[in-house]
């Protein structure tokens, strides 16, 4: 929690770059305008730099509310406008059971158990996009 | 053990800054009460919820945070106060899928799942209050040996 | 001394009684050790079993003495409850039902009433017939006393076994590097759900595990409440990374689910455990194969 106290300036979201991947580590408690702002610079990063991936690691993050929500499952839409794929990672269980009490499931959202898992799942091609929390039963 | 003091606040809601403190506030609380750390995530996201509710519709306000007690049990109430235009159909506004702002839609509906008590009162153009209580839950207590 | 008492306009029948017990107090300890209730309780030493007759004494003692025979919460009873619900517990654990227990504890009666009625033989028969209703409600709310203590204590059980059911039942198993299983066995009512999805939530990040197996085979019933629970753990764990799979619906449940107009379209099942393994298997890339021909053992 002290970490917390002591974040940063808003506005500073880690975002590192690894081949065609955007790792994007989300940390501590986010403030609104930080999450937008992170939103609106992901968009451009993702044209600039021409990668086909983003990974957003959640595992640092103590708390995923509706706005918080609304913000990853945008993200991952206008990141697959642009042809790249998201996958969030890391969700903490607490959270997870949170947001499913909260009644947001977020269909549509790529995950993956932990950052090396979402990279693993976004070379493989896109045929199976859908691995991870999305799969349905084959016939 | 913990102080009626370190839980007892009152927190303006003027900023997204002050989510954050109201955020850390109700989470620090939870934990001194004892609260599970699945019972603290869910009253921290209620708690976010609520507050931005106070903040974009209410225009601001304020939340009150008091330790409960109820037989045996202890509980934290957290009170979200503002004197906005208020909600003219709480019916419809607590039910899934309302929003009036951005969002999900999942603000007071959402929230109200997420706690044990919830209660609002609201008129047009006198402000709205939320009420929310939430108890740490233990499993049922052997009796003390006589 | 017969003499002084019977002159007595002195006594109400209940002290009459009282001080019948505190006359007698060694006499009525001695008989009653002999009881199959004392006697079983207190196996190693009939002095012990005295010395706890005698504390029963005094106890129905004082509560003749504060008059009030018919009361079960007198505050003479509170030094023996404890030993009273130790010595119905100890009957209980050796097979006896409630109404056994509380059969022994009524045959402490005929030996005091003996007592009462040839020390009292010369006195009129109305006073005579006074003091034994007397002595006769005293031990029946004693009887009362242990009864209650034994329920009690029996719910005290129950609370305990409770909490221990909920912490035992819900064992989490690493099947396979990646795959973790619940199976599950009894009812599940709202608060083990939570604690089953809580489980096997924090199994899925310990472990690292991609699939979660949540088996029912064990469960009689799922109404539409644990059917919710059921997909809320899914959706819980899809938001984690992981897939959930439910496997052991048993016909009947597969019946009732769909009387119950419940979609688990969403959810992906499997008849049972096995076959659930297999799908995690096949899904993980890992190949099984039988021994010497080299078929596969399961998909």
């Amino acid at each position: 929690m002290n970490e917390a106290y002591s974040r940063p300036e808003a506005g500073q979201v880690p975002v590192l770059r690894l081949g065609d991947i955007l790792l994007v580590t989300l940390q501590g408690d986010l403030h609104d305008s930080t999450a937008q702002q992170l939103q609106q610079d992901l968009s451009e990063t993702i044209v600039s730099a021409g990668v086909t991936g983003v990974v957003i690691d959640i595992s640092g993050v103590e708390i995923v509310d509706s706005f918080l929500g609304r913000v990853l499952a945008e993200i991952a839409a206008q990141a697959s406008l642009l042809a790249a794929r998201t996958v969030v990672a890391g969700m903490r269980p607490a959270v997870a059971i949170t947001l499913v009490e909260l009644g947001l499931t977020l269909p549509g959202l790529r995950t993956a158990l932990d950052a090396q898992a979402a990279m693993a799942l976004l070379e493989q091609p896109v045929v199976r996009s859908h691995a991870g929390g999305m799969r349905r039963e084959r016939a | 053990m913990y102080t009626a003091s370190e839980i007892e606040a009152c927190l303006p809601i003027r900023s997204d800054m002050d989510l954050v403190w109201v955020r850390q506030h109700v989470r620090q609380a939870a934990a001194l009460l004892g609260f599970g750390l699945v019972d603290q995530t869910k009253l921290v996201t209620a708690a976010s919820e609520l507050a931005r509710n106070t903040l974009v519709h209410g225009g601001g306000g304020q939340l009150d945070v008091t330790p409960v007690t109820a037989g045996f049990g202890h509980g934290l109430r957290l009170t979200f106060s503002d004197t906005g235009p208020g909600i003219a159909d709480l019916e419809r506004a607590l039910s899934d899928g309302f929003t009036s702002g951005d969002g999900l839609g999942m603000g007071l509906g959402g929230a109200r799942r997420l706690v044990h008590e919830f209660e609002v009162e609201s008129a047009e153009g006198s402000g709205t209050t939320v009420r929310v209580t939430s108890w740490v839950s233990r499993p049922p207590r052997a009796r003390e040996e006589r | 001394m017969p003499e002084h008492e019977a002159g007595g306009p002195l006594g109400t029948p209940t002290l009459e009684v009282r001080d019948f017990l505190r006359r007698r107090r060694e006499q009525i300890a001695q008989r009653w050790a002999d009881e199959p209730l004392f006697r079983a309780v207190f196996t190693l030493s009939r002095d012990e079993a005295v010395e706890a007759g005698k504390a029963v004494v005094d106890a129905l003692a004082q509560v003749a003495d504060a008059q009030r025979v018919e009361d079960s919460d007198a505050a003479g009873f509170t030094g023996v409850r404890e030993q009273l619900g130790r010595m119905s517990a100890s009957r209980s654990r050796a097979g006896l039902s409630i109404t056994q227990v509380s059969n022994e504890l009524a045959s402490l009666w005929p030996p005091v009433d003996k007592l009462l009625t040839s020390e009292l033989e010369e006195r009129p028969a109305e006073e005579l017939r006074a003091c034994t209703t007397a002595l006769s409600t005293l031990m029946g709310t004693l009887r009362v006393v242990a009864v209650q203590t034994a329920l009690s204590e029996g719910q005290a059980l129950i609370d305990r076994q409770r909490l221990q059911l909920l912490e035992v039942a819900t064992p989490v198993i690493r099947l396979w590097d990646g795959i973790v299983a619940v199976p599950l066995i009894g009812t599940l009512d709202s608060a083990r759900s939570q604690v089953v999805m809580e489980t096997l939530l924090n199994a899925v990040v310990d472990q690292h595990a991609r699939f979660a197996i949540l088996d029912i085979t064990g469960v009689p019933t799922v109404d539409s409440l644990v059917a919710q629970h059921l997909m809320k753990t899914v959706a819980a764990a899809r938001l984690m990374g992981a897939e959930c799979v439910i496997s052991g619906i048993r016909p009947a449940i597969a019946q009732t689910m769909v009387h119950l107009g419940l979609d688990l379209g969403s959810v992906l099942t499997r008849a049972s455990l096995a076959d659930a393994l297999g799908y995690c298997l096949n899904e993980l890339g890992v190949a099984v194969s039988g021994p010497a021909d080299g078929s596969a053992v399961r998909r």
